[in-house]
């Protein structure tokens, strides 16, 4: 499937509602600018990320899925993100078995005071999301799915 | 069917000017559910928050998305007033799109889309949100204070003042702690009885103070507001509601061992007062060394006491006690240095010594009383070696952190040698001087004005000869060897935590850090509290700290139970995590994630068929869980669930974000 040149990819951010999400309130304050294409999630905490939720992600066609929460050591519910570390390089394998790009996933640890580290996360995530192209490994199997039932 | 309200905030110009508020409103006609729209000015204005109520009654309105500023900044304001029109306030969703949009944003049309994107989110997860209802738990107004040093003095006296009962728990006979054993304090050079003890008799005295000492934390249950704590009393062997403390039956017993409080630098007997000074100020029978209980013949100090307080019968209790909140003031103790540090002799020169043990020489109430002598001897040093960082900031062989006390109880032992034998030659061995604090780089210049030689480098090894302690090491300023011979080298070694914190910590459920200190909530801004609901922390529990530093902290802590004491009840969150007991396996992973030991299983009558069994399902503590949601990853049935951020809720966010 060729790329489209005006594809803006669609991406989600499970944010930790005590430092990503501050982080990015903050980034708001200082009126700092990035793409559209991020779309915030608050979750008490980053370990509240159940695997679940970004598979659905990238079921639905969610071109890129961020998971961000307080850095190793500061988590507002102290092993929080532990969990979410070791899960996710976990989960990092699993979507490459899937055949999904594991390079559309992304955990980062930002803090609430690291509103500059949002804006590039986000910008960087964003533009290296588009240089993957649509995610459309499971839109199609949905379309043929749709359409072998629509023949029967 | 749902009826969901959408409320669109200009926010003056901070949303309009970016996001079209009439592309919202249009979008959000479209959306299923969605019975009414409207946008304002100003939502969280008093004529907004009307504007909402009327809707409500006008329209039949059950659940509420207002697209605004940040929850973080308006989420309570429009809960209460959901709580005010009689809709349940968990019955609300925050689009953010100001922060998150019209002020990140610059393109009208696209930022517009996305407040459209974001407010879709914000109405789909609501469809499925459900009303939640915060319990409330009372609160026992008692307070357990656990350590009686300088921290748990201060803060069961500030918490007693504030009118709350307290019990101060204390391992040793008496109060005190460490500043008990100073001599005097850096940098003011205050006399550290004189500061203390006044403090320790109010303790004493206070009417709602509970004193007690020889005893310690057996088990902890129970969460904020409401813990129930066993203490183990150790028997003393000696009844305090009877005994005066008049001293008698110390003098006569035979038993000489060495002293506790004077670190081995002098003899105590059997029956004791762990210093003159001690709070309660009454004796009691150290079971290992008394001659009577032992199985040997003796009975003296029964015989001599003329209330017949000595009963040799006395045996270990356990009280029981409830408490609404605890602090842990645990405090420290200075490393072994003997095991560590071979190349220093490993203990076997009686002429070094700890920092500890020359404040007691020093000290007017010591063994010495307060002459500075050699112990081995009896002589006074000409020369004294001060070695500084002895296993602090040494990962090799100690402790990576700094101690952050010793530097200045080096510059004062320093001043102290010179003022008490002028003309003693005195050299401090150094890596770095730290003195941040008031009054503190002052006093380390006068230290050396008064004639303290401050030597860069570690001092390598110390050996005996000729009587004399000879300490090698490097001047890294000159870049040479150094060696000199002292008659008495003073060791200033590092803090670690008291013993039995792992053992109290894991009972409380409260976290230690990597060298052990007990994990403050927050390094920053919540210094005085455990990550634990209720449990408080105070002095050098959690780290290295100086005496002003450990009371600024201990009044902290005494405010913060202060604040909970007070309240008669407390709402907890509602939004924690909830069992459905049916799909619960019972495998007990979540109980092993839970940070705060909400989750425990609990054994259930159940059925199979029609046979009826027995079987064990998780089981989640409201006023120990805090929402985090740990737990509800890591099951493996999707049994765990967190109300206000259910699996459900979220994956409608997710879908309404792909369409």
């Amino acid at each position: 499937m060729p790329v489209e040149k005006s594809f803006e990819p669609a991406i989600v951010a499970f944010c930790c509602n005590w430092c990503t999400y501050t982080g990015a309130d903050l980034a708001g304050l200082n009126r700092m600018k990035y793409p559209e294409n991020v779309h915030v999630i608050r979750v008490p905490c980053s370990g509240r990320v159940n695997p679940q939720f970004i598979l659905r992600a990238f079921q639905k066609g969610c071109d890129g899925v961020m998971v961000c929460g307080c850095h190793p050591g500061d988590c507002h519910y102290s092993t929080g993100n532990y969990f979410t570390r070791r899960r996710f390089m976990i989960m990092k394998r699993l979507l490459e078995y899937n055949g999904i790009d594991p390079e559309r996933f992304h955990a980062r640890w930002i803090s609430g005071s690291e509103a500059a580290k949002f804006r590039d996360t986000a910008a960087e995530v964003s533009e290296h999301v588009k240089k993957l192209g649509p995610n459309v490994k499971y839109r199609e199997e949905f379309r043929i799915t749709e359409s072998a039932e629509a023949g029967t | 069917m749902s009826r969901i309200g959408v409320f669109v905030c200009h926010c003056g110009t901070n949303i309009a000017s970016v996001v079209d508020p009439d592309k919202l409103i249009a979008a959000a006609r479209e959306l299923p559910g969605v019975a009414y729209a409207a946008d304002y000015k100003y939502m969280c204005s008093e004529p907004g928050q009307q504007m909402i109520k009327d809707s409500i009654s006008e329209h039949g309105l059950d659940r509420i998305v207002i697209a605004s500023c940040s929850p973080r900044m308006h989420e309570t304001t429009f809960r209460k007033m959901l709580k005010n029109t009689g809709i349940n306030p968990y019955m609300l969703e925050i689009a953010n799109i100001r922060e998150q949009c019209s002020w990140v944003h610059v393109d009208k049309d696209r930022a517009s889309e996305k407040a459209v994107n974001l407010m879709r989110m914000a109405v789909s997860k609501i469809s499925k949100n459900e009303p939640l209802y915060a319990q409330t738990i009372p609160i026992t107004k008692k307070a357990l204070v656990i350590g009686g040093g300088i921290a748990g003095i201060q803060a069961a006296l500030d918490i007693a003042d504030a009118g709350h009962e307290v019990v101060l728990l204390e391992r040793e006979s008496s109060v005190g702690g460490k500043m008990a054993m100073l001599d005097k304090t850096f940098p003011t050079l205050d006399c550290s009885a004189c500061i203390s003890t006044p403090k320790m008799v109010d303790v004493g005295a206070h009417p709602n103070i509970t004193l007690m000492t020889s005893c310690e934390v057996e088990s902890v249950s129970g969460y904020i507001g409401n813990f129930e704590v066993g203490i183990k009393q150790k028997a003393r062997y000696v009844n305090h509601d009877i005994c005066t403390g008049c001293g008698l039956c110390e003098t006569k017993c035979p038993v000489k061992v060495e002293s506790e409080f004077n670190l081995g630098l002098s003899t105590r007997p059997a029956i004791y007062k762990l210093f003159p000074q001690a709070v309660p100020s009454k004796p009691i029978i150290d079971k290992e060394n008394c001659r009577l209980l032992k199985g040997g013949k003796c009975g003296i100090c029964a015989k001599l006491c003329p209330l017949g307080c000595v009963n040799y019968e006395d045996e270990d209790r356990t009280i029981t006690d409830n408490f609404g909140a605890i602090v842990i003031a645990t405090g420290y103790q200075l490393v072994d240095w003997p095991s560590m540090y071979g190349e220093y002799g490993g203990g076997r020169y009686k002429d070094i010594l700890s920092g500890l043990q020359f404040e007691r020489t020093v000290n007017a109430a010591g063994p010495t009383e307060g002459h500075i002598v050699r112990p081995s001897d009896g002589k006074e040093p000409e020369t004294v070696v001060i070695v500084k960082c002895v296993g602090s900031r040494d990962p090799n062989k100690g402790k990576s952190y700094c101690s952050r006390a010793c530097c200045m109880y080096a510059a004062k032992h320093a001043h102290q040698i010179l003022e008490k034998l002028p003309g003693t030659r005195v050299f401090i061995f150094y890596i770095d001087v730290r003195t941040p604090g008031k009054g503190y780089e002052e006093f380390y210049d006068q230290t050396r004005m008064d004639g303290a030689v401050y030597v860069r480098g570690r001092v390598s090894k110390i050996y005996e000869e000729e009587g004399q302690l000879v300490c090698r090491g490097e001047d890294s300023l000159l870049g040479e060897q150094v060696s000199v011979k002292a008659d008495m080298v003073i060791l200033e070694t590092a803090m670690e935590p008291s013993p039995g914190i792992a053992e109290l910590t894991s009972l409380l459920g409260a976290a230690r850090d990597v060298n052990n200190w007990v994990q403050e909530a927050h390094p920053k801004l919540r210094p005085a509290e455990t990550q634990v609901g209720g449990v408080f922390l105070a002095g050098t529990c959690q780290g290295p700290k100086d005496i002003p530093d450990t009371v600024a902290q201990a009044s902290a802590a005494a405010a913060k139970v202060i604040g909970l004491l007070n309240k008669s009840e407390m709402e907890t969150s509602p939004m924690i995590s909830a069992v459905e007991r049916d799909k619960c396996s019972g495998c007990g992973v979540c109980v092993g994630i839970c940070p705060y030991k909400a989750v425990t299983l609990l054994e259930i009558d159940d059925r199979h068929g029609a046979k009826r069994i027995k079987r064990e399902v998780a089981n989640v503590n409201s006023g120990l869980c805090q929402g985090c949601g740990a737990c509800t990853s890591a099951c493996r049935t999707g049994a765990l669930d967190l109300l206000g951020f259910r699996n459900k809720q979220i994956l409608e966010e997710v879908d309404a974000l792909c369409l």
